[in-house]
């Protein structure tokens, strides 16, 4: 393990078209060995043709696939150290669950294969259903058998293809823990894609959000919630308030925006734009960082704190939060999540408030880029 | 299935690649189809050019044929033969409209009524194929009997009358007249109507009848409105699987017919292998492919349905 | 009375349906009874006495046991050929995108939408002009002719509805191409390969038309049905026919039997 490179996955300049169409523009990555990766982005964003040439079952237009020191590029899928889970299992449903669990391992010529699937039956919890069809099993009991036949191969990755999208949110949670529990357990790296944000930013190490065919940013979970770097990675993990801006004056670590009648501060750091004074610039703050006061008491609000003044649109109760839309100079349709802990009871549509939060939670992005993309209309469209 | 402990299994991928699966060998495909291309190039497509180039030959037996483009065959051929042409189409379209009105119940019975029968009745309409049709076909001439009981129960109701003043009997037989030939092919047709019928009835989600009830409509309005414009696409398919074989059948007119039943099978049965005027029933043969052609043409571009294979 | 004529129209349907089922069934029953029929003369179309005569000597007829042996091996050749060559093509239409294919789609549909006396008409004029002396390989190549169109479409079905990712999961599970046709491709395609291969089987062993005209002096089993029809119709043929009947009665009441079986105790 000393070895960083030995066990990862490297892409380096692959890419994939279909004709005139870009499924996947060069793209360079890698996935260190045993972490769990997920690739994240909407339908048709490049990132299930991006796992299917890791595992063979597309040919790149150009670029290379390495597993460690190993060139795989030209390698037909069988004979790649990779399995897949893949989306609705395809699991073979002429075999018995012991057979489909056992199919790799047979067709490698190993004869005794009964230990081997006893153990990954035991691992996937399935002991009872040796004998059974896959159809006589549940959705998430197909799902484990699908885990269970591709990694009691020892796979050097495993690719999984949506492996939750067809369970209900309730196994959904359930299976994402288990999934991470089995990554723990077995140490491979796994490759999961998904169009799921929270399943993405739950299980994965390091997670890639694509877009159109394309990378749009890498990092951690919290990293890329935290700080991101476009707009599409800004509203399709989470939600995010995107203010229009004019720089108004820059200082050394930080940047001080006029949006409307507020003077708001914005740290350098934090700001992915390249920005001159007067130019526009998108600051953006997630909904829960942001408090609310009404307007009679904004003189309690400390100093130091970015403020803009509104008045609440709708609210809506939902349990734990109570989720505000709210009108403002700075910009219409901001949310405001605010925690049910005391709460105001004047803090009801048309109620004058002022919104405030910490300058060191806001974050710069370039004014030059679609506001709404990654949003879920955007993105449903 | 009673170990389903919670979600049910996914239906179907959700989205399916959507080209198939690229494979290596370019050729592969050509190989695979070759073996039996050729043998329907040479065995069903190579024949009818034969058949073509045949019908404008004259000549004899004794002096052998030659090619002499010779088309007065066809004028002659249909000029001769005209009545049994007219018959063909007119039993088999009388046989095909019977079909469905017989077939339509018995479909629908299946595919919604017959419950846990339906795998029973299912083996009771495809079970008498395995008896040779001949066999089958044979036997009607015992339930049509002269004096039999079918007879005499059509003649106590005075059913014969209505039928001999339609031209389809004649006094009080039913065999060797056109109602015993119409109801042979009618008989040995109709499991080709019920099987396209059900496959689509059975795919009609039973829902859509509570909906259509629950929105103010009639069990005949729903059946006019919703079941069987659903049903369209076996309608289509059933008729024509029973049109086109009852058109060239000469099985029925012969063994339950008499002379003046004759259809254009017979003709072209007795031309090709009794009389040996190739021409003639070449062309007459060629006629008849053509007529069903275009009328099937027209048939399916009328019915709007193109996906019957 | 009332009440008896609105349960009639209740239940219109499945009167007129078992009507068409008794209207079906009825030749049967016929062809069942003169089985144990002792008619006067060479024709069996009325009653005359109960006798199991026939039944007691199956092959008492001259040539019939003869016609009905070539007609299985018939049956049996030409479904061979028909499931292999269809089977082929039902692949490629199924699996590869390349040229021709709407030809390749009407050249498959066209047989099944010609009446046979055509192709029939139309084969002998090739048999003719060729020289080929008529026989059981002319009747063999007709019925492999007919039939693969059939089996086309029943495997096409099948293989179309198949999730083409079964067969990426077998290679990516170490699985080449021979294993993955083997191993997954082939088992799963099976049913309609044998829905295909049984419809061929029906088809040739009970086609009259084609064979009338391509089999010059052969005689298969529905070709000495039809001669009987004019020199007199032995009771035999009766006999045959109920057995053939109760024969695929029970193989297919077996097959749902075990069917059901296995679904139980799987």
């Amino acid at each position: 393990m000393t070895d960083t490179t030995r066990g990862d996955v490297r892409l380096s300049g692959i890419s994939k078209t279909y004709g005139s169409f870009t499924a996947v523009h060069p793209l360079d990555l890698t996935v260190p060995e045993g972490s769990f990766f997920a690739l994240l982005g909407a339908s048709g964003c490049g990132k299930t043709t991006t796992l299917r040439m890791i595992a063979g079952l597309e040919d790149p237009s150009s670029g290379t696939v390495h597993l460690g020191d190993q060139d795989v590029t030209a390698l037909p899928p069988y004979k790649r150290p990779v399995n897949t889970v893949f989306q609705s299992y395809a699991l073979f449903p002429h075999l018995s669950i012991t057979e489909n669990i056992a199919f790799g391992l047979r067709r490698r010529g190993i004869k005794s294969v009964k230990k081997q699937v006893d153990e990954m039956l035991e691992l996937v919890q399935l002991g009872d259903h040796a004998h059974k069809r896959p159809h006589q099993l549940s959705g998430g009991q197909q799902q484990r058998v699908a885990v269970a036949r591709a990694l009691i191969n020892h796979p050097k990755v495993l690719l999984l293809d949506e492996p939750l999208g067809a369970l209900d949110l309730k196994l959904r949670r359930q299976m994402q823990l288990e999934l991470k529990r089995i990554q723990t357990e077995v140490g491979i790296t796994f490759v999961h894609v998904t169009h799921d944000q929270e399943e993405a930013m739950t299980m994965a190490d390091q997670v890639a959000v694509m877009n159109a065919g394309r990378v749009e940013q890498l990092g951690s979970p919290a990293d890329l919630y935290e700080n991101p770097q476009t707009t599409f990675v800004a509203n399709f993990l989470g939600t995010s308030n995107l203010i229009t801006a004019e720089v108004a004056d820059k200082g050394a670590d930080t940047l001080v925006v006029k949006a409307g009648d507020a003077k708001l501060s914005l740290p350098t750091a934090r700001t992915s734009a390249d920005t001159r004074t007067g130019e526009k610039v998108l600051l953006g703050i997630r909904p829960e960082k942001i408090a609310l006061t009404h307007a009679d008491e904004a003189g309690t609000i400390a100093e130091g704190r970015n403020r803009i003044t509104g008045r609440i649109a709708q609210s809506s109760f939902i349990g734990v939060s109570t989720q505000y839309v709210i009108d403002s100079p700075a910009g219409n349709g901001l949310e405001v999540y605010v925690q049910n802990v005391e709460a105001d009871r004047r803090l009801a549509p048309g109620a004058e408030v002022v919104l405030h939060w910490n300058p060191e939670h806001s974050f710069g992005l370039d004014a030059a880029q679609d506001i709404d993309a990654g949003t879920e209309e955007e993105v449903a469209a | 299935m009673t170990t389903v402990t919670d979600a049910p299994p996914p239906l179907a991928p959700a989205q399916p690649p959507a080209k198939p699966p690229k494979r290596r060998g370019r050729f592969t495909p050509y190989w695979l189809l070759l073996p039996g291309l050729l043998w329907l190039v040479v065995f069903f497509a190579l024949p009818m050019l034969y058949q073509a180039s045949t019908s404008v030959q004259t000549g004899s037996l004794e002096t052998g044929y030659k090619v002499t483009w010779h088309f007065q065959t066809y004028l002659d051929a249909l000029g001769e033969y005209w009545p049994q042409f007219l018959r063909s189409v007119l039993y088999a379209g009388i046989a095909t409209v019977l079909c469905l009105l017989l077939g339509y119940p018995l479909a629908y019975l299946i595919a919604f009524k017959a419950g846990r029968w339906r795998n029973l009745v299912l083996i009771l309409v495809i079970a008498p194929f395995f008896t040779s049709f001949l066999i089958r076909t044979l036997a009607w001439k015992t339930i049509l009997a002269d004096g039999g009981w079918v007879v005499g129960t059509l003649d106590t109701l005075h059913l014969l009358d209505v039928t001999s003043w339609l031209g389809l009997t004649e006094g009080d037989r039913v065999l060797a007249t056109p109602l015993a030939v119409v109801c042979g092919l009618t008989y040995n047709f109709l499991p080709f109507m019920i099987l396209p019928l059900y496959t689509s009835l059975e795919r009609i989600d039973g829902r859509l009848h509570e909906a259509s009830g629950d929105l103010y409509a009639r069990p005949f309005t729903t059946f006019r409105k919703v079941t069987f414009p659903l049903s369209l696409p076996g309608v289509v398919s059933g008729t024509l699987l029973t049109f086109i074989p009852a058109s060239g059948d000469y099985v029925n007119a012969q063994l339950l017919g008499s002379t003046s039943e004759k259809m254009v099978g017979n003709v072209i049965q007795s031309q090709f292998l009794t009389v040996l005027d190739y021409p003639t029933a070449a062309a007459l043969s060629f006629i008849l492919m053509a007529a069903i052609l275009i009328m099937v043409t027209l048939y399916i571009r009328r019915a709007g349905t193109e996906d019957l294979v | 009375m009332s009440a008896f004529i609105r349960w009639v129209r209740r239940n219109l349907v499945v009167i007129a349906g078992l009507l068409t089922l008794a209207f079906l069934i009825l030749p049967n029953v016929v062809v069942m009874v003169f089985s144990f029929n002792k008619p006067k003369g060479k024709f069996n179309y009325a009653w005359q006495e109960f006798s199991t005569d026939a039944w007691s000597d199956p092959c008492g007829v001259a040539d019939m046991c003869g016609s009905l042996s070539l007609s299985l091996q018939i049956a049996l050749w030409s479904t061979l050929g028909a499931t292999v060559l269809g089977t082929m093509i039902a692949f490629a239409l199924a699996r590869y995108r390349f040229k021709a294919r709407g030809a390749v789609n009407s050249l498959i549909f066209l047989p099944m939408a010609m009446p046979e006396v055509v192709m029939a008409a139309s084969l002998l004029t090739l048999f003719l002009n060729m020289g080929a002396q008529l026989g059981f390989w002319t009747i063999l190549i007709a019925h492999i002719m007919f039939c693969l169109s059939f089996v086309v479409t029943a495997v096409k079905a099948r293989v179309m509805s198949m999730d083409p990712r079964l067969e990426e999961a077998a290679r990516d599970l170490y699985a080449g191409p021979v294993q993955t046709f083997v191993r997954v491709t082939l088992p799963i395609a099976a049913p309609g390969i044998a829905a295909g291969a049984l419809l061929a089987f029906a088809l040739s062993f009970d086609d009259f038309i084609i064979t009338n005209f391509n089999a010059g002096s052969t005689v298969t089993f529905p070709m000495f049905v039809w001669g009987s029809a004019q020199r007199g119709t032995p009771v035999q043929i009766n006999v045959i026919g109920t057995a053939m009947f109760a024969i695929a009665v029970i193989c297919v009441l077996a097959g749902i039997l075990v069917g059901n079986r296995r679904k139980k105790h799987a």
